[in-house]
């Protein structure tokens, strides 16, 4: 189905921009949508109150750059998080696979994307510049990079050592578990634990 | 086992797609079908067999099924994934500028086997000379010979004649190749100076084998020069940028010591 030949009325409107998220096709759409049009009012505005308080509601963490409700984040704000460790993340979401694991009681760092060249996804796309002004106080001496093993993944790691090596800190690289070319997003909890167990010097 | 909907290739995978949660399309650079698209299911989770011969750079042979849309890959045996490129910036870096020049160069459908051939040679080379700078000098040549565009050096572009240190007027993407003074001064399409090295290197590039290609190597500067050169004329031809350019831009000036 072509989106872009449906009628502008409210029902095809809502398919459309429905079928506009990530793994959501036509069908889902269509379902979705007149699921929504049998709710009852008050159902269908608190998805919407909750839909807008997400954009509105969250911030980046200013020190990690994790999506937070506060300035800084419930993690970095955590005593009992070790800040001598900073994990390095592609995405928001490898942060909650990791905290499912329960394996890693360090901070983090998200970058929000990995380097992809082709793709025109430079340095100057990711919070690497906020990474390199948190490790200038010297109080972390560790950096472990948790980017995906793609090529994009392994490119960022490459580069993140380049820059970080010289700064005498340990870079360390979570590995072991994680087959080439997969997503940390989708890997479970043992194939997780089991990269920390074997990462290795960087 | 081959029916009629599955069919085999040799493939380099030049370029992924994310699609959907955990599926990509991948665009195949293949010696016998040029260019296809394959869909690859899946191959975003960890558990994915086949996500590591899927992956950027990758060279397999692949085994895909016919479908309505799409070609779905069902099996990969990894022939070369270029392991010596792996854990350097540069030379992987290097190797994406490539990937993306074959991507913009080559039309779905249509063989070309010189060409397939010549960019493994490069790819596999990239992990073991010591001038990868110099060897993408190389590789574009070639490409530009392969596909049509090769600009012409050996005789004037305008008036034919024929080019020696004393006439050189300047490299003309515009005219598709070298000018001498004379046109140089005359012609509407603008000439870019060219030292007598990079002009030489120019000559030696369009005629040397790889294997030879290390017997004459230019200095750092003359690499560069021909870099920019190769570079205008290539963005001619193709009427836009290359994305990875300013990414190798960047390498460049990070660490004072590039391999040319
Ligand atoms: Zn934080
Ligand atoms: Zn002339």
């Amino acid at each position: 189905m072509d989106k872009s030949i449906l009628p502008n009325d409210p029902i095809n409107n809502l398919i459309r921009e429905l079928s506009g998220l990530p793994g959501v096709g036509p069908k889902s759409a269509q379902r979705i949508t007149y699921y929504l049009l049998r709710s009852s009012e008050a159902q269908v505005t608190s998805l919407a109150d909750a839909l807008i308080t997400l954009k509105q509601k969250t911030k980046l963490c200013r020190i990690c750059c994790n999506v937070s409700e506060n300035d800084v984040c419930s993690i970095c704000s955590n005593p009992n998080r070790n800040p001598a460790l900073v994990l390095i993340v592609e995405q928001p979401q490898d942060i909650i696979a990791l905290e499912h694991s329960g394996a890693y009681h360090g901070r983090y760092h998200v970058l929000h994307g990995s380097l992809s060249p082709t793709e025109g996804v430079g340095e100057g796309d990711l919070r690497i510049q906020e990474l390199m002004n948190r490790l200038e106080d010297g109080a972390v001496q560790e950096v472990i990079i948790g980017t995906n093993p793609t090529r994009e993944g392994e490119t960022t790691a490459l580069y993140l050592k380049t820059l970080i090596s010289p700064l005498g800190i340990k870079v360390t690289r979570l590995a072991r578990g994680l087959p080439y070319g997969s997503e940390l997003e989708y890997a479970d909890d043992t194939t997780l634990s089991n990269a920390f167990e074997g990462r290795q010097d960087f | 086992m081959a029916t009629e909907k599955t069919y085999k290739t040799p493939g380099l995978i030049i370029k992924k797609t994310k699609l959907g949660e955990a599926d990509r399309i991948l665009t195949i650079f293949t010696p016998e079908l040029g260019k296809i698209q394959g869909f690859a299911k899946s191959v975003r989770k960890p558990q994915s067999k086949l996500s590591g011969h899927l992956e950027m750079l990758t060279y397999s042979q692949l085994t895909l099924t016919k479908g309505r849309g799409l070609d779905t890959i069902i099996g990969s045996q990894n022939i070369d994934s270029f392991i010596d490129i792996k854990d350097d910036l540069y030379r992987v870096s290097y190797a994406l500028y490539i990937a993306e020049l074959i991507d913009y160069f080559t039309d779905e459908g249509t063989a070309d086997k010189e060409l397939f051939e010549h960019t493994i040679e490069c790819l596999q080379h990239m992990g073991k000379t010591s001038h990868p700078m110099y060897l993408l000098r190389y590789f574009e040549m070639r490409m530009l010979t392969y596909t049509g565009f090769k600009p012409e050096i050996n005789n004037c572009v305008i008036c034919q004649k024929e080019l020696d240190r004393t006439n050189l007027g300047g490299f003309a993407p515009s005219a598709g190749g070298m000018l001498c003074i004379d046109c140089r001064e005359h012609s509407r399409h603008y000439g870019y100076f060219l030292s007598n090295s990079a002009y030489k290197s120019l000559r030696f590039l369009e005629e040397c084998g790889i294997e030879d290609l290390e017997s004459e190597v230019p200095d750092p500067d003359t690499i560069s020069e021909l870099e920019m050169l190769l570079r205008r004329y290539i963005r001619f031809v193709l009427e836009k940028d290359v994305r990875s350019i300013p990414w190798i831009d960047h390498l460049k000036r990070l660490s004072p010591t590039v391999l040319y």
